[in-house]
C-alpha cells in the first residue's frame, strides 16, 4: 500500500521560483537517500516542468509529496497551472516538438528522467503534470 | 541585479559559472559574452561548469548559443568540467551539443584553445612566404 509521508506546495510565479524548486526537490532528494545520478535527474525534471508551469501556464505550483510503499520511498511532483491548456497531447510529448521556441525536450526528456509520469490537460482549462521517482 | 563575472586571459574569455543560475541570468550571460568577444578581440571561451550541479534544456540551449555565437564572431567555445551525473541526465534527456566542444578541466581546455590559435597562426606563416 501506498502511504503519504509529506507533502508541501511550492508557488511558480518567477524566474527564482523555478531555482527554489530546484533547490528543494534536491534537498528533499538528498534525504531520502537517492543516488547522485538519480538526485540530478529529478531534480533536472523538476526544472523542466516548472519552467513550462511558469512560460506555458501563466504560472501554478508544485506539489512536493513523499511517498512509501514500506519497502521503498518516492518523491512525486504535481506541477499543476490554469493556463491555456494543451490541445494535442501526443504532439506535446514528440521530441522537438515546442510551441515556444525552447528545444521541445521539457516534456519528453522529462518522462525518460522519472519513473513515471503522467500528463492531464484540457484546453482552456490548463495543465497537470506529474512524476515520481522512486529511490 | 547578479551577473556572472567575464574574465579576460590573454585572446580567452574564462567563465565560471558557481551559482544556481536564473533562467534571466543565463541569458544576460549570453548576451554579455557576445558583447566581450568583440569588445576585447577575443578567440575563444572556457565555460567552467563543475560547479553546476544540473544543467537542463534551457542551460544547455544557452550553452549552445554561446558556442553558435562566438564561433560566428570567430571565437571557439570549449565547455569544461561537466559532472558525469550531469551528462548522464544531459543524454537521457535528449540534450545534443553541437558544435560544443568539450575537456575534463580548465587546464585542458585552455590546451585545446592555445594549440588551435598555434596552428591557425603557423598556417598564416606559411600563407605568407
Amino acid at each position: 500500500m501506498l502511504t503519504l509521508e509529506m507533502s508541501e506546495v511550492f508557488p511558480i510565479h518567477s524566474d527564482s521560483d523555478i531555482v527554489a524548486v530546484r533547490q528543494v526537490v534536491r534537498k528533499r532528494a538528498v534525504e531520502l537517500g537517492f543516488r547522485l545520478v538519480d538526485q540530478t535527474k529529478i531534480v533536472t525534471g523538476a526544472s523542466e516542468l516548472a519552467r513550462n508551469t511558469l512560460n506555458y501556464g501563466g504560472g501554478g505550483s508544485c506539489k512536493l509529496e513523499i511517498l512509501s510503499n514500506g519497502a521503498r520511498q518516492a518523491i512525486r511532483l504535481t506541477f499543476e497551472d490554469h493556463g491555456p491548456g494543451i490541445a494535442d497531447i501526443d504532439q506535446a510529448m514528440k521530441d522537438g516538438f515546442t510551441t515556444g521556441g525552447g528545444l521541445g525536450l521539457g516534456l519528453s526528456g522529462t518522462k525518460r528522467l522519472v519513473n513515471e509520469f503522467e500528463i492531464y490537460s484540457k484546453p482552456g482549462e490548463g495543465t497537470k503534470v506529474v512524476i515520481t521517482k522512486w529511490k | 541585479m547578479d551577473r556572472i563575472p567575464i574574465l579576460k586571459m590573454g585572446r580567452i574569455l574564462l567563465v565560471t559559472i558557481q551559482v544556481d543560475m536564473h533562467d534571466r541570468m543565463a541569458t544576460m550571460l549570453q548576451d554579455d559574452l557576445t558583447q566581450r568577444i568583440v569588445a576585447t578581440r577575443a578567440r575563444g571561451v572556457l565555460i567552467d561548469i563543475s560547479s553546476l550541479e544540473v544543467v537542463d534544456s534551457f542551460i544547455g540551449r544557452m550553452i549552445g548559443n554561446i558556442a553558435a555565437m562566438s564561433s560566428v564572431l570567430d571565437a571557439q567555445t570549449v565547455v569544461v568540467g561537466m559532472r558525469p551525473a550531469v551528462a548522464i541526465t544531459l543524454v537521457e534527456l535528449g540534450l545534443e551539443l553541437p558544435g560544443v566542444r568539450t575537456a575534463l578541466n580548465v587546464e585542458s581546455g585552455m590546451t585545446i584553445i592555445s594549440s588551435s590559435l598555434q596552428s591557425e597562426e603557423s598556417d598564416a606563416d606559411v600563407g605568407n612566404e
